[in-house]
């Protein structure tokens, strides 16, 4: 890639106040660097990723309201996690993680438990404890 | 020789901590030596583990690697620690800022406070330098950024005790011995060595027979998991491949910026002129990325799609493989 073939299209991190540096060659074919304000089909990639975690909330959300989902199911999906990542920040077995995840066995779970996923999710015991899918 | 810590922007995280310390320390190396010598190419498919709901595709290899396998070909030494718990994490930090000493941290960028929304995942590989603090903030220099940032306590202490796959345990590490005298043609032909012996593993998974099994695989996503599933799987694997570390192109461009410079450093006018051959590959890459995002504008020929990118994809393997045979063979 030559230096002035460097893309500049819109991009996330140049809305944050940064660019990204890229390796290209000047007109002499030597190896220099530029900034990049960002590249479409990143953003492109970008965004369908992120509309795809959208609708895993989403989904999250419809099945707690319908009783088919514990709110740490929606918390996880919110937060970007997995059933791993939420057993490695609560500290609690995956396999348990799993079990919670039926609102019914989350109903009978005890506080110190349930601030566990508090803690993990980084809101508090009440927040989760009242979050019913509205 | 300390010098004052000075931020430089680089591509990758990992390259950019380790080039930006050695240069405080007065060895002045830049981002593609780091990469190149640190035999930072590489290529592992792991559909066996699932990131970010997806099979796990890496463009690089584990964090710590390009700085280890640069300071072994260089003789530097490094000092590195990982931690129980967060206040001993923190103590030794503060006593390296003490002593005026920049250190290296492991982070997981889900908490940056300075990264944008969509670049918050939870990814624990990646690499920033604290050098200092300023009314009771660290002073982080972020090499993927521009300019230096600062952060809390708490919001460090976040970062370096982020859990999930390869959680950072408050790793730190920096450099402790620079050798008077480096031998660089040495380091180059064993920094090269090491990417060729990598990419032309006789391993299913890695290098070039990882990229042809991705390959056969991506043609059979959308019959095997449906549109959907394929569609998010791919914007998946160019993310990893362009976004977090820049893998595809990305990488190529550093290095083939490395074999030019080391071309001239050890005067090889023929590692220069695979660098011309690596810039074109890199270009390649990029094709199939801006192919690939074409995937969800265009809602027709979807198998059709995923066979034609299948097909770039096993040319590409072809190319490296090639390039990397030739590679060996100039050194």
């Amino acid at each position: 890639m030559k230096k002035s073939e460097v893309p500049q299209d819109k991009g996330s991190v140049s809305e944050k106040g940064s660019r990204e540096l890229y390796y290209a060659l000047d007109e002499n074919g030597e190896y220099t660097t530029e900034l990049s304000t960002g590249w479409e089909p990143k953003q492109i990639v970008q965004n369908h990723t992120l509309s795809e975690l959208e609708e895993r909330i989403n989904q999250a959300q419809q099945d707690v309201k319908n009783g088919l989902a514990s709110p740490i199911v929606y918390f996880m999906e919110l937060k970007r996690m997995d059933w791993q990542i939420v057993a490695d920040y609560s500290g609690i077995w995956k396999w348990r993680v799993k079990l919670h995840a039926n609102p019914s066995r989350f109903q009978k779970l005890s506080d110190k438990t349930l601030s566990k996923y508090a803690e993990a999710f980084e809101i508090s015991l009440e927040e989760l404890k009242n979050y019913k899918g509205d | 020789m300390q010098q004052e810590f000075k931020h430089h922007i680089t591509a990758h995280c990992e390259n950019g901590v380790a080039s930006n310390l050695l240069k405080n320390k007065g060895l002045d190396i830049s981002e593609p030596m780091v990469f190149g010598i640190g035999a930072g190419l590489f290529y592992v498919y792991l559909p066996f583990i699932k990131v970010n709901h997806a099979p796990g595709i890496s463009y690089r290899p584990m964090p710590g690697w390009i700085f280890n396998g640069l300071a072994k070909r260089l003789g530097i030494k490094i000092k590195r620690q990982k931690f129980s718990t967060p206040e001993k994490a923190k103590a030794v930090l503060d006593e390296n800022l003490k002593n005026n000493n920049p250190a290296g941290l492991q982070v997981g960028v889900y908490h940056l406070p300075y990264f944008p929304d969509d670049y918050r995942f939870h990814f624990n590989a990646h690499n920033l330098v604290v050098y200092g603090k300023e009314d009771g903030q660290y002073l982080v220099s972020d090499p993927t950024m521009e300019t230096i940032h600062k952060m809390t306590d708490a919001e460090l202490e976040k970062v370096r005790f982020a859990k999930g796959f390869l959680a950072p345990k408050g790793h730190i590490y920096y450099p402790i011995y620079i050798p008077e005298k480096i031998d660089w043609e040495t380091a180059i032909r064993k920094g090269i060595q090491k990417v060729c012996s990598n990419m032309l593993a006789p391993v299913p998974i890695i290098g070039v027979k990882g990229i042809r099994m991705v390959a056969r695989a991506i043609a059979k996503w959308p019959t095997k998991y449906g549109v959907k599933k394929a569609n998010y799987y791919l914007a998946q694997m160019v993310r990893m491949q362009e976004e977090i570390g820049t893998g595809g192109g990305g990488f190529r461009y550093i290095y083939s910026a490395f074999l030019q410079e080391a071309g001239k450093k050890i005067n090889n006018p023929q590692l220069v002129s695979l660098s011309e051959e690596m810039t074109k590959i890199g270009d390649l890459w990029r094709d199939f990325a801006v192919k690939a995002s074409r995937v969800y504008k265009q809602r027709s020929n979807e198998e059709d799609v995923y066979s034609s990118l299948s097909n770039d994809l096993l040319h590409l393997a072809d190319l490296e493989e090639d390039f990397f045979k030739k590679l060996k063979k100039a050194i």
